[in-house]
């Protein structure tokens, strides 16, 4: 006989005047390979059919299913009862808006970052059809891509000491967006113009280094590097600033 | 109800989808994409592999041009595409990828000098050249005579997204995520919009439009074992079902991908076997080989996943508690080409199997992965039955892939159709004028939010949701999988007419309030019955073989009687069955029916002629 798991899952429903937030108990029985995917399903199809969660790819690829699973910001595709105690507790990701039990807004909040930082690329070039691609050198492509691998699941945002405290915090995902841009040789913008989105209490100089971020990257991007060569890029162009004005 | 205006709404925030809204915002026009997730999340984000174009910059692309490419997407198709079409998509592809990298997208670049390749598990060596350093560099894939997949290591869908998502952002076009479409607003003439529900809160929505564009992408989730994410269940198309005057096109031709891995049938992309991953069995001995000498694991997908049933049919198989499979082996690849290019599978292998793919093997077998069939349109995208309804992308018929797409055409598909179809929008907007029917608006609103009542007070019954849904998926996955019979697609047809009568009687379980997920899938059940009706029924009426669709009691392709797209339509909401009608595949042939040069060769001749 498998285990049996006993889940605890947040419930609220901010839709449906008669609930109130608190914990609700599952039990189901663990079978082989089973992921927090499954169980989920599970306990929606043949248990309670109004409870909410988000997933999407269930790969681990585009990352809908962030949520706190026993304390810890993850990925609840790719966690695997396996690793897990018999009990678990689910919770939805905090900082973003609850929109029902473990599903949270985080369009809303990715959309906004992206307004901010202005994440594309800022050029005066016009685009050719008739004409070669501009040449890149491959390392570079490498290295960019190896930035753009965030999936915008929420997790280094949640689990963040300074976006828990401040509302208008940008987090590691804007801060390696920026990097991403600012290292492209296809964007146009100029280090006094990155310091101008970024410079602040909300950008690079509100970070407490308490390094959860990194540690819950479920794409394990190097998002503290990232924030250490955006402090060492500004600070240079804020001593700049200082000498010219 | 709240009521939004836009001149140009699409339905899905996918590759296609904000592809086209690019080119009518660029235009003037204002655009909405309605999405189920935030735009970065549609299923295009998962693609892997690439996007085939025929730039030629690499070495063992040299010469290529888009004459090869529109020849290996024909023959891919087992000449069961629109050839118009497959060459407007052969000479735009190269162009978009260029503009694709202007937009941001990090392509891989050819990097000169000596390197080592493998294919079929041995190692070659191959010289760049200097004068192509820094182009936009391809890798191998199944079914091309070229390397043609321009690539971003193994996330290429995933940057291409993030770049278009980045464009929309640029020049103004809204995604409305968590947001889903349940009903079209039309008159069996003209569509004029859609009815959606909020996924935040619940709530109907009005979304005017004068141009509506479905661009959901497939519909895997109908069937039980698929590579695809849990939003592409179809949702889209079954709100052109719904209409009546709207047709899906080969509904029958459905494509299994090899590479799935068990048991939870995430891919694991084309571009391991293009970098020369070999197949293997119980005996960890390679197969493919033998089945087709020429070309190996590099067949087009079709002819892989079938040589793989074949062979665990003869007992290869290996076995395991989730039923028999086959192995992957990259292990020959090394380290740092398995966490390099290949770093998603590497990811995926340890994420989800507790496999390390630099040592050991990848359990794989084929499961359903893409549809090529879906809402047929004309070449300029627009939709058959409906002015003013285009589609696009896998959700469309367009169609460039005919009985079997092959890899990297999707992803590469997206953007140039998205392209192209994006400006025959902008070119049908101009000067359009549309009067929007009062009556009409109110009376689509009122009819859509009487099932979601019908639903929550169990006015039709009570059946089970998921219970419905999975006989559906259970009947499909017996009888239209990747061989088919008379006798098994008679069943299928029997036991899917029974569940489309249990989905009319569905009623919720839950109260419904707020953003009630069984009230989701219920709203999308019956049109998913019908669906899968129509893939059953389409399959057992074309008595041959083609690309995806292989009846083991018709192994011909028979071009001189099914040369031909099947056209599926649910002209009567209490109809039983589906109406089937039937159109020239192409209306034109630049290179008439032949041998594919890989895969069977029995051939049924038709009298065509070039054109």
């Amino acid at each position: 006989m498998s285990r049996l798991l006993k889940l605890s899952i947040f419930r609220y429903n901010p839709e449906d005047e008669q609930s109130e937030p608190h914990m609700q108990e599952f039990v189901l029985e663990e079978t082989d390979s089973m992921t927090l995917f499954i169980a989920l399903n599970r306990i929606r199809e043949e248990q309670d059919p109004s409870l909410q969660f988000d997933f999407c790819c269930r790969a681990g690829i585009c990352g809908s299913c962030g949520m706190v699973i026993n304390g810890r910001p993850g990925l609840a595709c790719h966690t695997k009862t396996r690793d897990l105690p018999g009990d678990i507790t689910l919770l939805p990701l905090p900082v973003f808006k609850l929109v029902g039990d473990l599903s949270v807004d985080t369009g809303s909040w990715f959309r906004e970052m992206y307004t901010k930082t202005e994440s594309w690329i800022h050029t005066k070039k016009r685009f050719d059809p008739t004409a070669l691609e501009d040449r890149m050198d491959n390392q570079q492509a490498v290295d960019i891509y190896e930035l753009e691998r965030c999936i915008e699941c929420g997790c280094c945002i949640a689990a963040c000491g300074t976006a828990r405290l401040r509302a208008d915090f940008m987090g590691a995902a804007a801060l390696n967006r920026v990097a991403r841009f600012l290292i492209d040789p296809r964007d146009d913008r100029t280090e006094d113009e990155y310091y101008t989105i970024i410079g602040n209490d909300m950008g690079i100089f509100g970070c407490m280094g308490l390094l959860a971020c990194e540690d819950v990257c479920p794409k394990h991007l190097p998002l503290q590097n990232q924030l250490g060569f955006l402090r060492r890029k500004m600070g240079i162009t804020s001593l700049k600033r200082l000498f010219t004005s | 109800m709240q009521t939004v205006y836009t001149d140009f709404l699409v339905v899905g925030a996918g590759l296609a989808g904000e592809r086209a809204a690019v080119e009518a915002a660029d235009a003037g026009f204002s655009t909405i994409c309605l999405s189920l997730v935030p735009a970065r999340r549609s299923h295009s984000s998962a693609a892997q592999g690439g996007m085939q174009a025929s730039l030629g910059n690499s070495v063992m692309g040299e010469g290529d041009n888009p004459d090869v490419h529109f020849a290996d997407t024909v023959k891919g198709s087992d000449w069961g595409c629109d050839q118009e079409v497959a060459r407007l998509f052969a000479d735009a592809a190269p162009i978009e990828m260029r503009r694709l990298a202007h937009w941001g997208v990090p392509w891989n670049r050819v990097v000169p000098g000596k390197s080592i390749y493998y294919k079929g598990g041995k190692q070659f060596e191959k010289i760049e050249a200097e004068d192509k350093e820094g182009l936009i560099m391809a890798r191998s894939f199944g079914g091309t005579a070229k390397w043609r997949t321009c690539y971003t290591s193994d996330g290429t869908g995933h940057a291409v997204m993030c770049t278009m998502d980045n464009r929309c952002a640029q020049v103004g076009v809204e995604v409305h995520d968590k947001t889903e479409a349940i009903a079209l607003i039309q008159d069996e003439e003209t569509c004029y919009g859609v009815i959606a529900r909020c996924l935040r809160t619940g709530e109907l929505w009005t979304y005017l439009s004068k141009a509506t564009m479905i661009a959901a992408g497939g519909f895997g989730r109908i069937y039980p074992n698929t590579t695809n994410a849990v939003i592409c269940d179809g949702g889209a198309h079954t709100m052109c079902v719904d209409t009546g005057v709207v047709p899906m096109g080969n509904m029958e031709a459905v494509q299994f991908h090899p590479t799935g891995i068990v048991p939870t049938d995430i891919l694991v992309t084309e571009g391991c076997r293009g970098d020369g991953g070999t197949l293997l069995d119980a005996n960890e001995k390679r197969f493919m080989h033998e089945y087709e000498p020429e070309k190996a694991e590099l067949a087009s997908r079709d002819v892989v996943s079938r040589w793989m049933t074949h062979h665990m049919r003869e007992g290869h198989g290996v076995k395991s508690s989730y039923g028999e499979h086959l192995w992957l082996d990259i292990r020959h690849l090394g380290a740092e080409h398995i966490t390099g290019k290949l770093r998603e599978v590497y990811e995926i292998c340890t994420s989800f199997l507790g496999v390390d793919p630099i040592h050991q093997l990848i359990p794989v077998r084929p499961t359903q992965h893409y549809s090529m069939g879906g809402v047929r349109t004309n070449k300029d995208g627009a939709a058959y039955g409906l002015k003013g309804l285009f589609a696009a992308g896998e959700a469309a018929c367009w169609d460039m892939h005919g009985f079997n797409r092959l890899g990297g055409n999707s992803l590469a598909e997206t953007v140039v159709a998205g392209g192209i179809i994006g400006r025959k929008i902008a070119e049908y907007l101009q000067g359009c004028e549309t009067e929007f029917k009062t009556g009409l608006i109110r009376d689509t609103a009122a009819c859509q939010q009487a099932r979601i009542d019908d639903l929550i007070t169990c006015a039709n019954g009570s059946e089970n949701v998921y219970r419905v849904r999975a006989a559906m998926q259970d009947a499909l996955h017996k009888g239209a999988n990747i061989f088919r019979t008379q006798d098994g697609l008679e069943t299928c047809v029997a036991s899917l007419q029974e569940v489309v009568a249990r989905a009319r009687n569905v009623g919720l379980r839950s109260n419904g309030r707020g953003v009630n997920p069984e009230l989701a899938a219920a709203l999308k059940l019956e049109g998913q019955t019908k669906m899968a009706l129509m893939i059953a029924y389409g399959a057992l009426m074309r008595t041959e073989s083609r690309g995806s669709h292989n009846r083991e009691d018709f192994t011909a392709r028979n071009d001189r009687d099914w040369l031909n797209r099947t056209l599926a339509y649910w002209k009567h909401p209490d109809d039983t069955m589906p109406t089937l009608e039937y159109e020239a595949a192409t209306s034109v042939f630049e290179i008439p029916p032949g041998d594919r040069g890989y895969g069977k060769s029995e051939i049924i001749s038709a009298d065509v002629t070039k054109e």
